[in-house]
C-alpha cells in the first residue's frame, strides 16, 4: 500500500467514525428531548363529580400551570357534571337521556359535595365558608386554567351514554377517548385519577 | 434595576403562585420581583415554585404575618 493510498483510507475512516458520532448524539438529544418533555407533562383524570373533588383537581391543575406544566384533564363519567354549562335544551333526545340529564346536576354551581352534602345545604355552606376564607370559587378555578392553558378532553363514550353534546359543556372543551387520554398519560411524567 | 412589587395577602392556595406565574409570564429575563404574601402556606409553595421553574429566589422573610419573597426571573 502507498503512502498515500493509506492517508485517504484514514481519513475515509475517520469520516465514517464521525459521521456515525454525529448520528448517535442526534438519537441521543432526541431521547432526551422526549424525558424533558415528559417531566413538563401532568394529566388528570377527573371522574367524581363532586364539589370537594373538583376543587382538587382544579387547584392541582393551576398549580401545575403555574409551575409551567402541559396540563391535560380527561373528564368522564360523573366528571362530566362539572363541565356543564349551567342551562342547556335537552329538546331531541331520548326520553331516558332526557330522564338522566334532568337528574344530574348542571355545572360547578350545582354539584353536591362528597360528604356532607346535607340535601344540597353542603355545598352551599363551604362556598360561603370559602368566600369568607379568600379561596377561590371553583369556577373561577376552572376559568383560570383554561386561560393558562388547561386542555380539557371530555370523555366521548360517557357523553354518549349520558346523551350529552359538546355544545352542553363549557366553551373550549375537547372530546376524545381513551387513547387520547393514554397517549397523555404516557407523555406525562404523572397522571392523577381523582 | 426597580423591583416590581406584588401584594398577594388576604389570597389562599393557589391563587398567590397563580398570580406570581402570571406576572412571571409578561416579564424579561433579570425582573426582580417583591411577593408579599400572609398566607402560611406561601413560603413552602414559593419555594417549591421557584425550584420548579427556575427563577432565582434571592431571599424570603418574615415580618409579622407577612411573608416577603424577592425572586428574580432566569
Amino acid at each position: 500500500m502507498g503512502n498515500t493510498e493509506a492517508t485517504a483510507k484514514a481519513a475515509g475512516d475517520r469520516e465514517a467514525v464521525e459521521d456515525g458520532v454525529a448520528a448517535r448524539v442526534k438519537e441521543l438529544e432526541e431521547r432526551l428531548a422526549k424525558l424533558e418533555e415528559k417531566d413538563n407533562a401532568l394529566t388528570l383524570i377527573l371522574m367524581s363529580g363532586e364539589f370537594d373533588k373538583a376543587m382538587a383537581a382544579f387547584i392541582i391543575a393551576n398549580g401545575a400551570l403555574a409551575m409551567g406544566k402541559e396540563v391535560t384533564m380527561f373528564v368522564t363519567f360523573w366528571g362530566l357534571d362539572v363541565i356543564k354549562k349551567p342551562s342547556f335544551s335537552t329538546a331531541g333526545r331520548g326520553f331516558l337521556e332526557k330522564m338522566v340529564l334532568w337528574m344530574r346536576p348542571k355545572g360547578p354551581d350545582k354539584i353536591p359535595t362528597s360528604k356532607m352534602n346535607f340535601g344540597g345545604m353542603g355545598p352551599k355552606l363551604f362556598r360561603y365558608m370559602m368566600g369568607k376564607k379568600n379561596v377561590e370559587q371553583l369556577s373561577s378555578l376552572i376559568e383560570m386554567a383554561q386561560e393558562f392553558g388547561l386542555k380539557i378532553i371530555a370523555c366521548q363514550m360517557s357523553m354518549d351514554v349520558m346523551g350529552l353534546k359538546q355544545e352542553d359543556l363549557i366553551e373550549g372543551v375537547e372530546v376524545g377517548g381513551v387513547a387520547a387520554m393514554l397517549n397523555s398519560s404516557y407523555r406525562s411524567n404523572s397522571t392523577l385519577f381523582i | 434595576m426597580a423591583k416590581t412589587e406584588l401584594d398577594f395577602r388576604g389570597m389562599s392556595c393557589p391563587m398567590p403562585i397563580m398570580k406570581t406565574a402570571m406576572a412571571f409570564k409578561k416579564a424579561a429575563s433579570g425582573d426582580v420581583f417583591q411577593v408579599v404574601c400572609d398566607d402560611p402556606g406561601f413560603e413552602p409553595d414559593i419555594k417549591a415554585w421557584c425550584s420548579e421553574t427556575g427563577n432565582i429566589l434571592e431571599s424570603i422573610e418574615k415580618k409579622d404575618k407577612d411573608i416577603i419573597a424577592t425572586i428574580t426571573k432566569k
